[in-house]
């Protein structure tokens, strides 16, 4: 009798303590993990909004059409670029802004403040300027310096390329590494800053070269941010829309996965084969998703144990 | 002392490394120069005329004109007014980010100074919703909006933000919770202080500027947000970077127009970020740095 009410007040403590929680949970499932069932769901069902009598089951046709289908094999190789890119390039773009930072200059603060305010520009509006302040081939500002630039050697034709037609995928790359590179130049310094001072002083007086200094001490020790920025970048450029919209409009060999999808559910009214994309984006994504989460835990493993 | 031995250490260097130094911080300035650039552009360009902003080459030194501002904003009689636009992306900022905080505050408080059992898993399970691309559950949302009459409604767009950046918010909230020194709750306890005085008096102060820079960050990610809103509004909740692509048109100059727009639907975000730039990285690697 005794052991059951304890249970019952041990019980009703668990769930005083879970009810903050609880909320914010349900809210979640329902909003977030509701429609994906929903998605799924629908994957497997014929049904074109344009053609509403023709709704029905279809067994795994979507899938099948979405695996066959050339334009949306070309978007996931085009998404699977654009990441790789776009992550790469401005990680090692962040990590050499951060290292340069991570010394004292006088403006130090004006020069980091400089920095981050690429990634502070809504997302559409860094993408407009580029498309028609910076590439537009007959008054953007790359073009219009390349004319100053020659006049200043005199000469009257200077080069005037058009860079969203000749290289639209470059375009799109070179707007996203220049806002997404503050992202990454933030995480680095952080790291560096949480660097122990004393080894590196200590190896310092034992004459390590500062190339050795990086190598042994500074790269291991940055690793785990560097993988963070990495997988964190990779989460929010894979689902990157606004650039290839407004940039390219998907045209030119840019369409990406979640452009894709956008098309084929916005534009092709095609509800089935949309879910099916889905579907695959989801299961993709979940993969880059497993290593993300496993080095977040590892770092909070880490604040536990500290 | 520390001043005098200071300078000495410094004129003990050699020259060389001295120059390099200098070289080193010219380097980080004109990188600097060069990031920056794009926006000091936007921001020159939006103060030109029409016809000075589309020269070639570029007209740097043209005189300063509030023109492109007084056409974005409807002055010039041309175009569709930006303050519904604006007001809809400030209600559905705003609101979402009060309800944000509203649900990750509490669930914070569960993750962290009183846990449940496994809290790490739910906090995983809150993370992993994040890294799901956002447009695999647009069409059924689409569909569901559709048949409750919510397209093309604000409030919708508000119970998309709020569990688009809930995860983001209950990692940094945990982050910044779990900062408060269990030592002095325990103190608090043997007091004899309840619930509400140590929430008030111990955890408020030390969580306060976490709440602020969750706040803000869940502010600019609604606030940026194009996808939802481009698809489920239409004219009536179309929000502010929705209006932002709808104002180039295939036809006239509008560079100067859409550098001003650019400008103002980004003043938001740049103060809001410089606001929150201390916190920054620690919200945006979910607390996972420091």
């Amino acid at each position: 009798m005794r052991t059951r009410a304890t249970d019952r007040t041990s019980r009703a403590r668990d769930w005083a303590r879970r009810a903050p929680l609880l909320p914010a949970l349900v809210f979640l499932i329902a909003v977030t993990q509701l429609p994906f069932v929903a998605t799924v769901v629908i994957s497997f069902t014929r049904w074109n909004a344009l053609a509403p009598d023709h709704r029905g089951f279809a067994a795994f046709d979507n899938y099948l059409a979405v695996f066959t289908d050339p334009a949306l094999r070309a978007s996931v190789g085009t998404t699977v670029l654009l990441t790789a890119t776009v992550v790469l390039v401005s990680l090692l773009l962040g990590l050499g802004l951060a290292l340069l930072l991570d010394r004292g200059f006088r403006g130090r603060g004006v020069v980091r403040t400089m920095l981050i305010t690429p990634f502070l520009v809504v997302p559409v509006a860094s993408a407009l300027i580029w498309k028609h302040a910076l590439y537009n081939a007959s008054y953007g500002l790359l073009d219009g310096s390349l004319t100053w630039l020659w006049r200043l050697f005199g000469s009257d034709h200077p080069p005037q390329p058009d860079w969203m037609t000749n290289s639209p995928l470059t375009a799109v790359e070179l707007s996203l590494i220049w806002q997404w590179t503050p992202f990454m130049m933030l995480i680095l310094l952080a790291g560096l800053q949480s660097r122990p001072a004393d080894a590196v002083e200590a190896a310092r007086m034992d004459g390590a070269s500062p190339f050795d200094i990086f190598r042994y001490l500074t790269l291991p020790h940055l690793r785990r941010y560097l993988e963070l920025a990495a997988l964190l970048g990779t989460v929010y450029i894979v689902q990157n829309f606004d650039a290839v919209f407004t940039i390219t409009s998907g045209g030119l060999g840019t369409a990406n996965l979640p452009y894709t999808i956008y098309q084929t559910f916005y534009q092709a009214h095609d509800y089935g084969r949309a879910s099916a994309q889905g579907v695959v984006v989801v299961l993709c994504s979940l993969l880059v998703a497993t290593f993300a989460l496993r080095t977040v835990s590892s770092l909070l493993r880490e604040e536990i144990t500290r | 002392m520390t001043r005098g031995a200071h300078l000495t250490g410094r004129a003990r260097l050699p020259r060389r490394q001295r120059r390099a130094n200098g070289a080193l911080g010219l380097l980080a300035w004109l990188c600097g120069i060069a990031f920056f650039l794009p926006v000091a552009w936007m921001v020159l360009t939006s103060f030109h005329t029409e016809n000075d902003a589309a020269t070639n080459p570029p007209s740097v030194a043209a005189p300063l004109t509030l023109h492109g501002y007084r056409e974005f904003f409807g002055a010039g009689g041309s175009g569709v007014s930006p303050w519904p636009p604006l007001i809809n992306s400030l209600t559905a900022s705003v609101v979402s980010t009060l309800l944000v905080l509203v649900l990750a505050v509490p669930a914070a408080y569960a993750l962290s100074i009183r846990p449940v059992r496994k809290w790490s898993d739910v906090m995983f399970f809150f993370l992993s919703t994040k890294m799901l691309p956002l447009v695999a559950g647009l069409l059924p949302v689409y569909l569901v909006a559709q048949n409750t009459r919510m397209l093309d409604s604000i409030w919708l767009l508000v119970i998309l933000y709020t569990s688009m950046n809930l995860p983001i918010a209950v990692w940094m909230m945990r982050s910044f919770l779990a900062e408060v020194p269990v030592e002095i709750l325990e103190a608090a306890s043997i007091d004899g202080a309840g619930l509400t005085t140590t929430l008030a008096r111990i955890v408020a102060p030390v969580a306060m500027p976490g709440i602020a820079a969750t706040a803000l960050i869940s502010f600019i990610f609604s606030w940026n947000e194009l996808l939802f809103a481009r698809v489920l509004t239409g004219i009536v909740a179309g929000t502010a970077p929705v209006f932002l692509t709808g104002l180039v048109t295939s036809q006239g100059l509008f560079l100067a127009k859409v550098c001003a727009a650019a400008t103002v639907i980004s003043l938001p975000v740049l103060i809001a970020g410089f606001a929150a730039q201390d916190k920054l990285v620690q919200g945006l690697s979910l607390g996972a740095v420091k």
